[in-house]
């Protein structure tokens, strides 16, 4: 779903006019969507947290989940905006003490992501947020990592996705919350 | 200075929300992790709100971030007043074109990168990172807003470590912090 079906809200075209297009990276044939743009446009900014916030704060969501490093800079602002814990999910290596960890592939090789033993409690109501969707692997490795520990992942919410890709993506049918649509 | 020092009400439950991991990443380091402030809400909550009470109204117009941790308190800091954020990143992370810094780590050396552009001539600068120890990497943060033509205001950290001095490393910039851990 993307927000822009809800009545086209006026505060979008304003975000999606904020996200700058860097062709070639960080290879050849990548349209690479930055956001760091956005974050220097401070009405556009909060308009794109507020966003979030109106969506889930009547969701009786507990977790938002954050996927390193983008989704630390949207994620924590929502945590805070709905009154839920913030929960970082991160490459291996970087959170002390005991983790869990999954795999997921890249175009070339895998990867992992891991999440702290002991920040989830079975059941509580998760959002997963990262700046944009394209394949949506770290996205299901996220939702893997969750429900390991029994939350229950309610919608994953990304800045910027494509809904044509969805049909592509393998979000475990759980629902995808986008802003605005990539540029091309 | 540190809030800490100035007794805040709100300190002690932020400093007991910090949870000290023992050897990590190597043996001898204790690791202060914020990631359990990050599980309580109204801690979290204070942990901002005590650097909003602090900046805002100081015409503070960037709030640049050190990659990770920092990305975690800077967005929600310069939101509340009124800044843009900027993250300083790892190499070859930020796409576009990019002014480096180099540092000196206790082995090696690392490098941070911040966008041409981000930042202008002029503009009133915080530099935050979750922890400072040594203060090579808010050292790093302050070359590189400070080669752009910005003034850095202060450096914020939610915790510091004082044994290791990172305080002098600043360039007589002020340090403010929440809590310390020796």
């Amino acid at each position: 779903m993307r927000a822009a079906e809800n009545g086209r809200d006026p505060r979008l075209k304003a975000i999606s006019d904020a996200i700058r297009v860097v062709p070639h990276f960080p290879k050849p044939g990548i349209m690479f969507h930055d956001i760091t743009t956005l974050l220097l446009d401070h009405k556009a900014f909060k308009d794109t947290v507020d966003l979030f916030v109106e969506r889930y704060r009547d969701m009786g969501i507990s977790i938002v989940a954050g996927i390193e490093a983008r989704g630390f800079i949207f994620g924590p602002s929502i945590a805070l905006g709905i009154g839920a814990k913030f929960i970082p999910l991160r490459k291996p290596g970087k959170l002390p003490g005991r983790v869990i960890s999954e795999p997921y592939e890249l175009e070339y090789g895998t990867d992992q992501l891991e999440m702290h033993v002991g920040a989830v409690q079975p059941g509580e109501r998760t959002i997963i947020i990262d700046d944009l969707v394209a394949t949506g692997g770290t996205l299901s490795a996220a939702i893997r990592l969750l429900e390991r520990f029994q939350a229950e992942v309610v919608e994953c919410a990304c800045v910027v996705g494509s809904p044509v890709v969805q049909g592509e993506c393998e979000l475990k049918e759980k629902p995808l919350f986008v802003l605005v649509e990539p540029h091309y | 200075m540190s809030a800490y020092k100035d007794k805040d009400p709100r300190i002690h439950g932020i400093k007991t929300k910090i949870r000290v991991v023992p050897n990590f990443p190597k043996p001898g380091i204790m690791f202060q992790d914020i990631t359990t402030l990050l599980l309580d809400p109204q801690a979290f909550r204070d942990t901002i709100d005590l650097f909003v009470e602090r900046y805002k109204g100081k015409n503070i117009s960037v709030v640049a971030g050190i990659e990770a941790r920092g990305f975690i308190f800077g967005p929600p800091i310069a939101l509340a007043i009124g800044a843009k954020f900027v993250p300083l990143r790892k190499p070859k992370k930020l796409p576009g074109e990019v002014i480096s810094e180099e540092y000196v780590l206790e082995y090696g050396r690392d490098c941070l990168q911040m966008h041409v552009g981000a930042v202008e001539p002029g503009d009133r600068a915080l530099v935050v990172d979750d922890l400072i120890a040594t203060g090579g990497t808010l050292c790093a943060a302050m070359n590189l807003l400070e080669r752009v033509g910005a003034q850095v205001v202060e450096c914020a950290c939610v915790i510091e470590l004082p044994d290791l001095k990172g305080r002098e490393r600043l360039h007589g910039k002020p340090l403010y912090v929440l809590v310390e851990s020796h």
